[in-house]
């Protein structure tokens, strides 16, 4: 009790201090008519990093004039070339060197050069520089190497519209800007996009008029507390991580042989269901084998640091290939956990951030004593390697699905050598120039290995998830939040370093990373936080007046219409149509494919050579299952910019292309789910009208606008009346896929299925709204 | 960042821009069309690039690569090597070999015994270039061809060797060639996508091709190679089902319109309207390639050139073919891949067969464009990914031996585009096995094709992940001494 009475009281002064502040700065800066003191880090720092950096940054190979402007007290010296000068003198731009080269149109002095291919700096980049020594030129640590605090929350005009502390801080940025939020969206909109972004999946007919009758104030939260509760939360959870962890099917490089490594996609979806927290989730993944009496599981999900590209090619030099495995796991390390582009100092010190060439191999010697080989036998699971047994699969390991060959199933899992391998500083990255002999560390940086930690991968991890650490949360909680809005408060959610973006709205960043820290890296608490925020909540209409303000949707005054990702159309394309089938897991399947890809990209050698399509249910299994083979990914999923797996992928592009267009026109699975509903809706002997209404209900998740329904219903009778003067065609068009018709197919039924695929073809159909 | 600061940088932006789009105005339209968004900008774009406007005049408008994947031998083809006839079954000499790596399959080997070509060699045309046996008709258009006989790379097995030539690393997920070009340049034909690839193989030993190739990377997924193949789907998911005509596709697009613009006009989305557009793009598009692919129409003297294959879909003559029609429709980057290059052993009798496989068919296409009026504005490249070693992998008899992969010397050649024609460049030892004068790197390779389509290598870039990318990484020279 005492204890929460403290906070409220700390909430109280925080309150009065930062209101005395509110009116204190709005009254400055209507008084005069000035803009706020320049921000290092989120004004000039991209500025100098962006044009400057490269050659007056971190990398000491690179740097012109022995000047370096990344660090205050160098930036400050006198020049070397001409002790009387100097880049910067704080409170004077006229005498500092920096601003005169910047803003001087002598292209003899002029900064950057015209040789280093950087744009100049625009005049307003100039001003900003200009103000920034005027008031000092004060450097301020690289915020994303803070570690994160939690603010008070912020204070908003609105004091109705936050359902939590989200929304504060959501709110305090939309009314900086001048912008009001949209109202709540409509339950059926809202339905489809909670059930869709929670499960993958859209709502159930069933759901969808459930929930519009529903009087119950907690509807909505109880709908979330029981979409969380579905097997599918943990596969739609799984798939941003599967893109991180690359994992696929096949090895990836010439030849492409079969890898074995989907016990280890069960358990991701798996532990997402369990909601194991993100410090197991990693820890176990980095380092689960070095858990002293290591259970399977926790082996199994070193799995991830398994799933890279290995070669089967024949002739290969295997050092050369080692190397390359070592360093992938590094940089996946870099971009799927730290947010960070440290691969950038594989073959010299990074060149905007504080990561030398040596910090980059201090970090892969944690994962350069690997029992492994460049070039090993060709087999689906590479040594070293887990025996997945009968037993196991009733025990332990019940979640991995197993089929009829699951027999001597192995999959690809971490074990050390009993002496660790040395690890050198490799000259330009090649695998043969020994340099320096280094140990396994970290950035000082980012945050200084301490001392007391076993220097291994479990120590790695524990590092990871010190409460100290600046960035391990940030990145996770921006990955959820980008997700989910589509974009995250830091947008380039792979890069957290100088070049990257500024987050957006920082202290709601940092309340989140500090707060999902803070309850013990809940992960379904972190993402019910944000579904039941009123922010999340909004309608996604775009007045003409936000689109203009804020044509982005940075701060978030609606709610963002996102098309869907490659995986989800696929499912609610089958769900819809009631063929999916629900199976979670087991190996990977192989649905329609365009004949002959498989075949003409192949040497003839090994297993994956012919596309040997599945039948039966296999057919209708959720995209995340289809077989990737990394040469020949699955068209339809590439088209729909789904990773292919190549390696460690964090944000996925989101494109709109008509060779999209014309997989929703000429899909096998998307013609034959039309049939399959068609038929479905005949079989219920309703009306036309209500078939139609019907189908719309199950494909878009509500109830068609009159408009709407005009539009459709005269489609329909046109068809109909098509199929009538036309039988012949009745066969072919309810002729798709392998489904077998439920009921002898009349011109209804074919109308039916022509109105199912305008439906389908709707932007609203593979739209998150 | 202050209003009147970031207004005033809009103002600066706006007046860059459009002292660009006086100079190619034209441009600037034809790429805008295939690039949604193109003039919204975002981060990640280059302030300094405008898609589909050229830093400077391009000599080239569009490249058609005749990929020779599996690395044919040099030593067979274009760099005659006598030398090695004479001392045939002779070990190579570490003066000559100094050193270099070897891949797996030959570096257990106790000797290297040298090995001359199986193949007679004669001079040709004008300028008297040297050409195999198995290469009549390419004999006979060299005076339209700039042979470069010192490339080089550093990748020795397929894969990474593949991966560097068509994207400029070895490893990694970057863009291909063809995406590089179609971003700087968009399309010319807004019905047909700015980058296509055609695939063929041979009966020699292969290795495989992959879509990974002709990946975007890290672009946007419009400008990934579009894979045209020989069977009803001529690009994948064109075809519409059974029963379906072009009235009721009509007819049904119709309604999806209709019903687009309701939520257009309820939810204001531009991604609604721009999705509108995509659907008329693809609509036309089940049009336009069908009729592109139709060879039917080619007259008798087309037919007698490229070869009676030609009429047979799925070969390398068909696919010159398209490629020549493509082209001619505005197509920027063709790929063509041709399997079967691998001769580790049977090297006498495979590299005869896939001679024939090509041999007409390539120079065919040159005829072809010539003839047209297209070669000069057509960049066309023949070549594989590296070369083949001078001395024999596994057991060497009088007519039959293998050679293992090279990296330090092999021959492509170019032709149109502003490239020299009638000119052999660059120089092997007398072993075929370094390279004596004017090395060409693959970095400057791609730094030529760039500057032969009107880029500044080092300036088309991309930022992504906070570095400005560029397919020619961190080197590549111009190769001046080739180009017109």
């Amino acid at each position: 009790m005492k204890k929460k009475y403290i906070v409220i009281l700390f909430c109280l002064i925080g309150g009065i201090a930062l209101f005395t502040f509110i009116c204190f700065s709005g009254k400055k800066s209507s008084n005069i008519n000035k803009p706020d003191a320049i921000s290092y880090n989120f004004q000039v720092r991209p500025i100098l990093s962006d044009k400057c950096y490269a050659c007056h940054g971190p990398d000491a190979n690179k740097r012109e004039a022995g000047l370096r402007l990344d660090i205050e007290k160098e930036a400050y010296k006198a020049l070397k070339d001409n002790p009387k000068a100097h880049a910067i003198v704080p409170g004077k731009p006229g005498l500092s060197e920096l601003y005169i080269r910047v803003s001087t149109t002598d292209t003899a002095i002029m900064m950057p050069p015209a040789s280093s291919n950087l744009p100049t700096l625009t005049e307003a980049e100039v001003v900003i520089i200009k103000k920034w020594i005027e008031e000092g030129a004060k450097y301020e640590p690289h915020w994303a190497f803070v570690p994160p605090q939690k603010a008070p929350l912020p204070k908003v005009k609105n004091k109705t519209w936050p359902k939590n502390e989200i929304d504060h801080f959501v709110l305090s940025k939309m009314e900086e800007h001048g912008l009001t939020p949209n109202e709540e969206a409509d339950k059926e909109r809202l339905l489809r996009r909670i059930a869709l972004d929670i499960t993958g999946l859209p709502p159930t007919p069933g759901m969808i008029d459930s929930f519009a009758k529903s009087t119950d104030p907690n509807a909505y939260e109880k709908m979330i507390d029981a979409l969380l509760q579905q097997p599918a939360y943990g596969e739609r959870m799984a798939i941003p991580w599967l893109d991180a962890a690359r994992f696929a099917d096949s090895g990836g490089y010439t030849d492409d042989f079969y890898r074995s490594q989907w016990p280890w996609r069960d358990w991701v979806i798996h532990a997402f269901n369990e909601n194991l927290p993100y410090d197991k989730f990693i820890t176990w993944q980095l380092a689960g084998d070095l858990i002293p009496d290591a259970t399977k599981e926790q082996i199994l999900a070193t799995g991830f640091n398994r799933n890279h590209k290995i070669t089967d090619e024949g002739g290969v030099i295997d050092e050369e290939y080692r190397v390359e495995y070592v360093v992938d796991r590094t940089n996946t390390l870099g971009t799927a956990i730290l947010g960070m582009t440290i691969e950038c100092a594989r073959c010299h010190d990074h060149k905007y951030d504080p990561i030398s060439q040596k910090n980059f191999y201090q970090l892969s010697a944690f994962f350069n004593s690997i029992k492994e080989v460049g070039l090993d036998a060709i087999a689906p699971a590479k040594n070293p390697r887990m025996d997945i047994t009968r037993e196991d699969l009733n025990g332990v390991l019940s979640f991995i699905t197993t089929s009829r060959d699951t027999a001597g199933l192995q999959v690809s899992v971490m074990k050390d050598l009993d002496t660790a391998r040395k690890t050198y500083i490799l000259s330009r990255g090649a695998y043969d120039q020994h340099a320096e002999e280094v140990q396994p560390g970290t950035p000082k940086s980012i945050m200084a290995f301490p001392d007391d930690l076993p220097k291994n991968r479990l120590g790695l991890s524990e590092w990871l998830f010190d409460a100290k650490h600046p960035l391990t949360a940030r990145v996770f909680v921006n990955r959820i939040w980008q997700e989910i809005f589509g974009r995250g408060i830091v947008k380039s959610a792979n890069d957290f370093g100088m070049q990257g973006e500024l987050p957006t709205n920082p202290k709601l960043l940092d309340w989140l990373a500090v707060d999902f820290r803070e309850n013990r890296w809940n992960i379904k608490r972190l993402v019910k936080q944000i579904y039941m925020s009123a922010t999340y909540r909004q309608s996604s209409a775009i007045p003409p007046e936000k689109l203009k303000a804020d044509p982005q949707n940075i701060y978030l005054s609606y709610a963002p219409r996102i098309r869907m990702n490659a995986e989800m159309i696929r499912d609610l394309v089958l769900a819809s149509s009631g063929l999916l089938q629900p199976i979670i897991g087991g190996p990977s399947v192989k649905p329609y494919q365009p004949p002959g890809l498989w075949e003409l990209a192949t040497a003839g050698r090994g297993t994956l050579t012919i596309y040997k399509q599945d039948h039966g249910e296999q057919l209708y299994r959720r995209g995340m299952y289809t077989f990737i083979k990394r040469t020949v990914p699955p068209p339809a999923m590439l088209i729909f910019d789904a990773s292919n797996r190549d390696q460690c992928e964090v944000k996925r592009s989101r494109t709109n292309t008509p060779l999209q267009a014309l997989i929703m026109m000429n899909d096998p699975t998307v013609l034959e789910a039309s049939v399959a509903l068609a038929d479905g809706l005949a079989g219920k002997k309703i009306a036309a009208q209500a078939a139609v209404t019907n189908a719309f209900k199950r494909i878009i998740n509500r109830e068609p606008g009159k408009q709407e329904l005009d539009i459709l219903m005269q489609y329909y009778k046109e068809q109909e009346v098509y199929f009538k003067t036309n039988p012949a065609n009745i066969e072919k068009v309810t002729k798709a896929g392998e489904y077998k018709m439920k009921n002898k197919a009349g011109p209804e039924t074919a109308a039916l299925t022509r109105l199912v695929q305008v439906i389908y073809n709707m932007a609203e159909a593979i739209t998150k709204t | 960042m202050d209003k009147e600061l970031l207004q005033h940088g809009l103002n600066i932006n706006r007046r860059k821009f459009l002292s660009r789009m006086s100079i190619g105005l034209g441009s600037a339209a034809l790429g805008s069309l295939l690039i949604p968004g193109l003039f919204e900008g975002s981060a990640e774009e280059e302030a300094g690039f405008i898609p589909g406007i050229p830093h400077f005049a391009p000599k080239a408008k569009r490249v058609i690569y005749l990929f020779q994947n599996g690395a044919p031998s040099q030593l067979e083809t274009f760099d005659y090597k006598p030398t090695l006839n004479k001392m045939m079954g002779q070990d190579l000499p570490e003066s000559i070999r100094q050193g270099q790596r070897l891949t797996g399959m030959t570096s257990g080997q106790k000797s290297f015994p040298l090995v001359g070509s199986y193949y007679k060699f004669n001079q040709h045309g004008q300028s008297g270039a040297w050409v195999s046996e198995i290469f009549p008709h390419m004999a006979k258009i060299v005076d339209d061809l700039c042979i470069v006989r010192s490339m080089h790379t550093e990748a020795i097995n397929h894969d990474p060797a593949l991966t560097f030539f068509q994207t400029g690393a070895q490893q990694g997920n970057r863009p291909s060639m063809g995406s590089w070009v179609s971003y700087g340049l968009g399309t010319e034909n807004k019905n047909l996508p700015a980058f296509c690839v055609l695939l063929s193989r041979g009966k020699g030993n292969g290795q495989g091709v992959y879509s990974k190739l002709w990946s975007n990377g890290f672009l946007d997924s419009i400008h990934q190679g579009v894979q045209f193949s020989s069977g009803e789907n001529p690009i994948l998911y064109l075809q519409d089902p059974d029963g379906m005509d072009r009235e009721a596709r009509r007819k049904m697009l119709d309604k999806v319109a209709a019903l687009n613009e309701i939520q257009l006009k309820n939810f204001g989305d531009p991604e609604i309207a721009t999705k509108i557009q995509q659907y008329e793009m693809a609509y036309r598009m089940q049009t336009a390639v069908p009729e592109i692919m139709d060879v039917s129409k080619e007259s008798d003297d087309i037919v007698k050139l490229y070869g009676s294959e030609c009429l047979v879909p799925g070969t390398y003559a068909a696919n010159c073919l398209l490629a020549r029609k493509l082209s001619e429709n505005g197509v920027r980057f063709i790929q063509l891949y041709h399997q079967g290059w691998d001769q580790h052993g049977n090297l006498p009798n495979e590299m005869r067969g896939q001679g024939r496989d090509v041999d007409q068919p390539s120079a065919a296409l040159i005829t072809d464009l010539k003839q047209r009026g297209l070669l000069d504005e057509t960049l066309v490249i023949w070549g594989g990914e590296f070369g083949r070693t001078n001395y024999c992998q596994g057991a060497m008899s009088e007519d039959n031996y293998g050679r293992d992969h090279h990296p330090r010397c092999f021959t492509i050649w170019m032709a149109g585009g502003g490239i020299k024609p009638g000119m052999v460049y660059g120089e092997t030892d007398e072993f075929g096995y370094n390279i004596v004068k004017n090395p060409v790197h693959i970095n400057d390779f791609h730094a030529t094709i760039l500057n032969q389509l009107g880029f500044d290598h080092e300036r088309l870039t991309y930022r992504f992940q906070g570095r400005r990318y560029r397919l020619t990484d961190v080197s590549g020279t111009v190769v001046k001494d080739i180009i017109t």
